[in-house]
């Protein structure tokens, strides 16, 4: 694995092994395990209720696992309480200490690990610096933005110079504009000081677009770990495809390592089934073309911005999302007969 | 408007009689009545109502808030917290001659529960303690103060996040550091609000104290009362108008200092 940060080396090693965790019936962690290297951005991803948030509480110490093993930087931290792991936390939200400035706050963990005055001043007026609020250091939580609270929760986490950055959902209770531009803020930040940091987050974008691996959870499982590319080019199963952008599911006929549909080829990916399948193929992996003798009819295009999407039914009766450039769009019309053709990219293809 | 109408009918008109009524005697403006106040007897009821009530306050707020930080931890919509709560509604309004009376018949000279300790051979010496200021009456006002306590301090108690302890931890911090430094100084403004709130609640109380003092007039109320209806002493009304204004003094006084610090915890515990 690639680890971007260039101080990575200050980052340490964190294991989450064989874990289990469940609630009356429910297993929300079953034989979970991860690994993540030092300095390295991993991000949790998944459904609700698939366990990703409470894998971030046991590593935390927040949740005691029913069974399995946690270690940071080679030190097994399983019975350890919160306070002794050594690890900085953002929360989803409200997580400031209202009666305290921004200012205050930060210098918190620092006044827990008896640093004297002036160096909490210095290192707190470092962290509000780094996440640009030095000039709101004396505001209280209701006095600030939610993007702002976050940004002081952040150099609250990091002032202590924990070994583990744990990022529960950070960015869920913001706008839109304010989630994108303090996303790479985080990133910035964690490319900057090198702490390992696991992030939790249902928001596939927010996963793919910071982390240096993406992990996908379903009940309790790890489905797949990989580079953001990697899981989005290469998915290990239908799920991970389904879960990661979009995806149309057709049916064809596999042999060997092809398999057959719209009238063509396409090669499939490792792991794939074989005879009677749906193969998983993403909408830019296909090619639509005004054709009067063609294999399909438009029900719809749409201009999505930078690119857009022509929803075609097949004569097999599927219906077929597939992307173009927002140029192309006025060569489409509802009812227009159009060739659907792959164009040529690996796909999972799951046996019937 | 219903508000207006509410607040000038049953506050603003009162204490406007109240306040005119202390500066008049026999029709003509004096200053006799509020003079009138400088004597022994009032003064002793005024130092024993505000010592009852700071009691009665303190005792109420320190058992209330711990009581209500118990139901805080019980299940939200579970019967245990919905039965307190709801049962509290009921006690903190119990006050007055049912409760003094339900007292009597529990603690009083022929008591049940005095019966029962005179069977057991507990009997205490003398029952007359319930009717005291600083015995009876303090013990039986703290069956409505506590319970009013729980009421007042239940939703600040409740808006103390979960994220703000496991932040502590996070950082470093016990669970005696998050009381110490994060819950008590975010709850204290609403703690003092109350016990303020609880010291109004018993300083202006009458029926409870009337019904289990029968002849002295130990408490303000008490003493008001006296001059509207003594055979003895005739033309004292007014006297009692301006004890009443000194009543309505002091509890504007708290009442001020209440509403600043429910102004400041308010913007910390925002739900």
């Amino acid at each position: 694995m690639t680890v971007a940060s260039p101080n990575a080396a200050r980052g340490v090693a964190v294991e989450l092994i064989g874990l289990r965790r469940t609630y009356g019936t429910v297993n929300a962690l079953d034989s979970f395990d991860l690994h993540l290297a030092p300095g390295e951005f991993v991000a949790l991803l998944g459904p609700s209720g698939c366990g990703k948030t409470t894998a971030l509480r046991c590593l935390a110490g927040l949740e005691d696992p029913d069974a399995g093993r946690i270690t940071i930087g080679g030190r097994d931290v399983t019975a350890l309480p919160t306070n002794k792991r050594d690890l900085g936390m953002v929360f989803q939200a409200y997580s400031l200490f209202p009666h305290m400035t921004a200012r205050q706050n930060v210098e918190f963990g620092l006044e827990m690990r008896r640093q004297d005055k002036a160096t909490r001043a210095k290192r707190a007026g470092d962290m509000l610096d780094l996440v640009g609020l030095s000039t709101q250091a004396d505001r209280y939580a209701h006095q600030m933005s939610g993007g702002q609270q976050q940004r002081v929760a952040l150099a609250r986490a990091l002032a202590i110079s924990p070994q583990v950055l744990l990022l529960d959902e950070p960015l869920s209770a913001l706008d839109a504009k304010v989630r994108t531009q303090l996303r790479d803020e985080i990133r910035r930040i964690q490319l900057e000081v090198g702490t390992t940091t696991l992030f939790v987050t249902h928001d596939q974008e927010e996963a793919l677009a910071v982390a240096d691996r993406v992990g996908v959870m379903r009940a309790g499982k790890l489905e797949q770990l990989a580079a953001p590319l990697e899981l989005y080019a290469r998915p290990a199963s239908a799920f991970v495809a389904d879960f990661i952008g979009l995806t149309n599911r057709l049916r064809g006929r596999a042999t060997g390592d092809r398999a057959e549909i719209l009238g063509g080829s396409v090669p499939l990916l490792p792991g794939s089934g074989s005879g009677d399948v749906e193969v998983l193929i993403r909408p830019e992996h296909i090619d639509v073309t005004p054709d009067a003798d063609g294999n399909a009819s438009v029900l719809s295009a749409s201009f999505l911005g930078a690119h857009g999407r022509v929803t075609a039914t097949t004569d097999a009766g599927e219906q077929v999302l597939v992307q173009v450039p927002s140029a192309s769009l006025p060569d489409f019309s509802p009812g227009q007969r159009v060739r659907l053709t792959p164009r040529g990219d690996a796909a999972l293809a799951v046996a019937l | 408007m219903p508000f207006f109408v509410y607040t000038t009918v049953f506050l603003v008109i009162p204490t406007i009689v109240v306040v005119v009524a202390a500066f008049v005697s026999e029709g003509r403006p004096t200053l006799g009545n509020v003079r009138a106040l400088g004597n022994a007897n009032f003064l002793t009821a005024m130092r024993q109502s505000i010592i009852l009530s700071a009691a009665t306050a303190l005792i109420g707020a320190v058992v209330g808030a711990i009581l209500a930080y118990a139901v805080s931890t019980a299940r939200p919509d579970g019967i245990l917290k919905r039965f307190v709560t709801s049962l509290c509604g009921v006690l903190a309004q119990f006050g007055g001659v049912a409760l003094a009376f339900a007292f009597i018949a529990s603690f009083g000279a022929q008591g049940m529960i005095s019966a029962w300790l005179k069977k057991a051979g507990m009997a205490p010496s003398s029952t007359l303690w319930l009717y005291e200021w600083n015995k009876g009456v303090l013990l039986v006002y703290l069956y409505f103060q506590i319970p009013l306590m729980l009421i007042v301090f239940l939703p600040a108690v409740e808006g103390l996040r979960p994220q703000w302890r496991e932040a502590t931890e996070t950082l470093g911090g016990t669970t005696w550091t998050y009381w110490r430094r994060v819950a008590m100084p975010i709850l204290f403004p609403s703690f003092v609000g109350a016990t303020l709130l609880l010291f109004t609640n018993a300083f202006s109380a009458y029926a409870t104290a009337a019904a289990l003092v029968s002849q002295a007039q130990p408490l303000v109320p008490l003493q008001i009362a006296g001059t509207f209806t003594s055979e003895t002493v005739l033309g004292q009304a007014n006297i009692g108008k301006a004890m009443a204004l000194a009543m309505v003094v002091v509890v504007a006084i708290v009442m001020a200092i209440y509403t600043w610090l429910d102004k400041r915890s308010s913007k910390w515990l925002v739900r």
